[in-house]
């Protein structure tokens, strides 16, 4: 349980925490990326394994992904590429149900657990569908993030919350990836809803792009995950470099 | 002749009810993000007492008697039969309203959107014609419509983009990917993850999360309960040897299947062979692809060895989708029904011989079943059988493409 563990551990000692989301594959430099956000504070780090068809994507993370798989980026090459990752923070995979259950549940878990990632996050796998891979990641060590939605009722969220490994991601707007100009109304309500529920670690994800948005986003919840707003640097050009010093402007702004 | 063309349209009885989440055997589900369960939960229960209510039945037959024209008729085909060799037999829903089987599940979805409440529908359309139908739906019960469709598609179906926006509805091209149908879908899902509270979407084929594929099977039964009755009436009691349907996302076969399940005819789906199989360049899902999770649903799709979807291709925009519904995956793997395949030549082969046999100018997707049947007659379908062929949709929108093709001129 490292990544619940490790960010427990850092929310109980006061932090907010700050989850990154960089897309394996994209550029030959991405794992100086995964080392740069982590050397400027990022808490944990979210690794895309990018799939033909996100659907729970807006167009920055959709173009990170094509390229990505343009470039040759493979499920297993990421694993692989992930593996030689020694740094000071959890990782976990973010990828759609169809990679997983094409490889196999046992085998894409006891790959994740070779490669010495921690976590699991599939948007289109819900609650309903988890037990296959659920139980095969549990198995394997792998902790596995369920989403909470704006429209999630209460008794739903209740068991979201209960089987959700790691953390519980809760989606801040109803929409897909992407910047948003500000914070969605749904966010504060939908990060206060998840601390009054449990106290699994709860992060709140979907359309948060600037130092503001995370500290209002991280005072509802217990932390903040930031995707489209570092892929479009990358996309921009910025490399490991410019990567890391957003991400450092944006742990800056949560321990102010 | 059995039912009469005008006369009213009954819809009783009801089919199997898939189990759990939506499973067909092994396949089937509700694979979606999270922002999307309690929609789906919402849709399946409104569907569940919609369909067992006389109040929406009635309403639904008045509908596709009135506004839709049904019964569409069975036509014997007199001088194909005499060229094939096999007596064959025509569901005509290129006669209902819109021209295609896709008006009879779009008046039942628009329906159920009104009893939920919500003022908006959006739709995903390969050919065009599930797009002209919600369009034409959404202008019926005054909702708005946004329709999202390949950019590909767009450029081959500019017939009927124009026609979708004289209903009033916006298209969107789809830019992303392929460009096509599959694209389409994606766009329009992550469309509804932002719009779900008042938006429906209205999916056009029994592909998609439970209860979709259950939902539109059931509104497209009707082509096959009344094409059994009608067939028995011109069969003198008897069912067909075999009944044939193209399938892309399958929903005029299920639709036709469903009423010949329980009879003793072969039931044949034909899947588009594009540039033939070994090419690469093809829609048969069934015969080419592996169990895999797209769009909500556990089926057969065609997948690259790193499970990443691969571009579907045929001559029909229709038919151009990398899956299939997963009750044909079902199907296909109890062994109930057969799937082949017939290539782009072989379905403009069956664009012709229909025409000028006929004087029914098909669309390029049930013209693969037309195609296949002119390959296999007196092959795989004896010489002497009796054939129902569902004609799923007329060729008006086609012809331009079609023409091209051939080398000939419009006008």
């Amino acid at each position: 349980m490292r990544l619940e563990a490790h960010l427990r551990a850092r929310r109980d000692a006061g932090a907010k925490l700050l989850v990154p989301y960089v897309t394996g594959g994209l550029g030959p430099d991405w794992l100086d990326v995964v080392r740069a956000v982590v050397d400027a504070g990022a808490d944990a780090v979210e690794i895309g394994i990018p799939f033909s068809d996100p659907v729970m994507d807006g167009p920055t993370i959709q173009e990170a992904s094509q390229r990505a798989l343009d470039a040759g980026a493979t499920p297993a090459t990421i694993v692989a590429e992930a593996a030689k990752l020694d740094v000071d923070a959890p990782l976990a995979v973010m990828t759609y149900y169809n990679p997983v259950h094409h490889t196999g549940h046992e085998r894409f878990a006891a790959s994740l657990a070779d490669a010495g990632i921690d976590g699991a996050i599939v948007p289109d796998l819900p609650l309903d569908e988890l037990d296959g891979w659920g139980d095969a990641a549990d198995a394997a060590g792998i902790e596995t993030v369920l989403l909470a939605a704006p429209t999630t009722p209460d008794d739903r969220l209740a068991r979201i919350c209960e089987r959700s490994r790691g953390f519980v991601y809760g989606v801040s707007l109803l929409g897909v990836t992407g910047e948003r100009d500000s914070l969605a109304v749904n966010a504060t309500d939908m990060g206060r809803r998840l601390k009054a529920m449990t106290d699994r670690p709860s992060l709140l994800g979907i359309g948060i792009s600037t130092g503001p948005q995370a500290v209002e986003g991280a005072a509802a919840a217990d932390g903040v995950i930031v995707g489209s707003a570092l892929i479009k640097r990358l996309l921009d050009g910025d490399g490991p470099e410019g990567a890391g010093a957003f991400i450092g402007e944006l742990r800056k702004a949560l321990d102010e | 002749m059995g039912i009469a063309r005008g006369a009213p349209v009954r819809l009783e009885g009801s089919g199997p009810v898939p189990t759990g989440l939506g499973r067909f055997g092994e396949f089937g589900g509700r694979f979606v993000p999270e922002s999307l369960v309690p929609a789906l939960e919402q849709l399946e229960e409104a569907f569940r007492v919609a369909w067992a209510s006389t109040e929406f039945r009635d309403e639904l037959a008045h509908l596709l008697t009135n506004y839709a024209g049904r019964p569409t008729p069975v036509t014997e085909c007199r001088r194909l039969s005499e060229r094939l060799g096999v007596r064959v037999l025509l569901k005509r829903e290129d006669l209902t309203h819109t021209g295609s089987h896709k008006i009879n599940n779009v008046l039942g979805q628009a329906l159920l959107t009104q009893r939920m409440g919500k003022h908006r529908l959006i739709a995903e359309t390969g050919a065009g014609q599930h797009g002209v139908a919600t369009a034409t739906a959404a202008a019926l019960f005054g909702l708005d419509c946004t329709v999202f469709m390949g950019a590909v598609d767009v450029e081959r179906q500019a017939l009927n983009v124009w026609r979708m926006r004289l209903l009033g509805a916006e298209v969107v091209p789809v830019e992303s990917g392929s460009a096509t149908l599959k694209d389409a879908i994606n766009d329009a899902l992550r469309d509804w993850v932002g719009t779900v509270e008042d938006t429906h979407y209205c999916i056009g084929s029994v592909v998609g999360p439970h209860p979709y594929p259950w939902m539109v099977r059931e509104f497209q039964r009707i082509v096959g309960d009344e094409a059994r009755e009608q067939c028995r009436t011109i069969l003198g009691g008897h069912d067909p040897d075999v009944v044939v349907a193209c399938v892309g996302g399958g929903s005029n076969a299920i639709g036709t299947f469903a009423g010949f399940l329980d009879t003793s005819a072969r039931l044949i789906g034909i899947e588009a062979a594009g540039l033939g199989l070994e090419s690469g360049q093809h829609g048969a899902s069934i015969t080419r692809g592996v169990p895999g999770v797209l769009h909500g649903a556990r089926s057969l799709f065609l997948q690259s060895e790193e499970g990443q979807i691969l571009e579907a291709h045929s001559i029909s925009a229709g038919l151009d989708y990398p899956g299939v519904g997963p009750e044909h995956a079902a199907l296909a793997s109890e062994g109930r029904a057969e799937y082949h395949s017939a290539t782009d030549d072989e379905a403009l082969g069956g664009f012709q011989v229909l025409s000028a046999t006929e004087g029914i100018v098909p669309a390029l997707e049930p013209a693969h079943a037309i195609g296949w049947l002119a390959r296999e007659a007196g092959h795989e379908v004896p010489s002497g059988s009796t054939v129902l062929v569902t004609l799923s949709g007329r060729g008006d929108k086609d012809a331009a493409q079609v023409a091209e093709r051939l080398g000939t001129e419009l006008g």
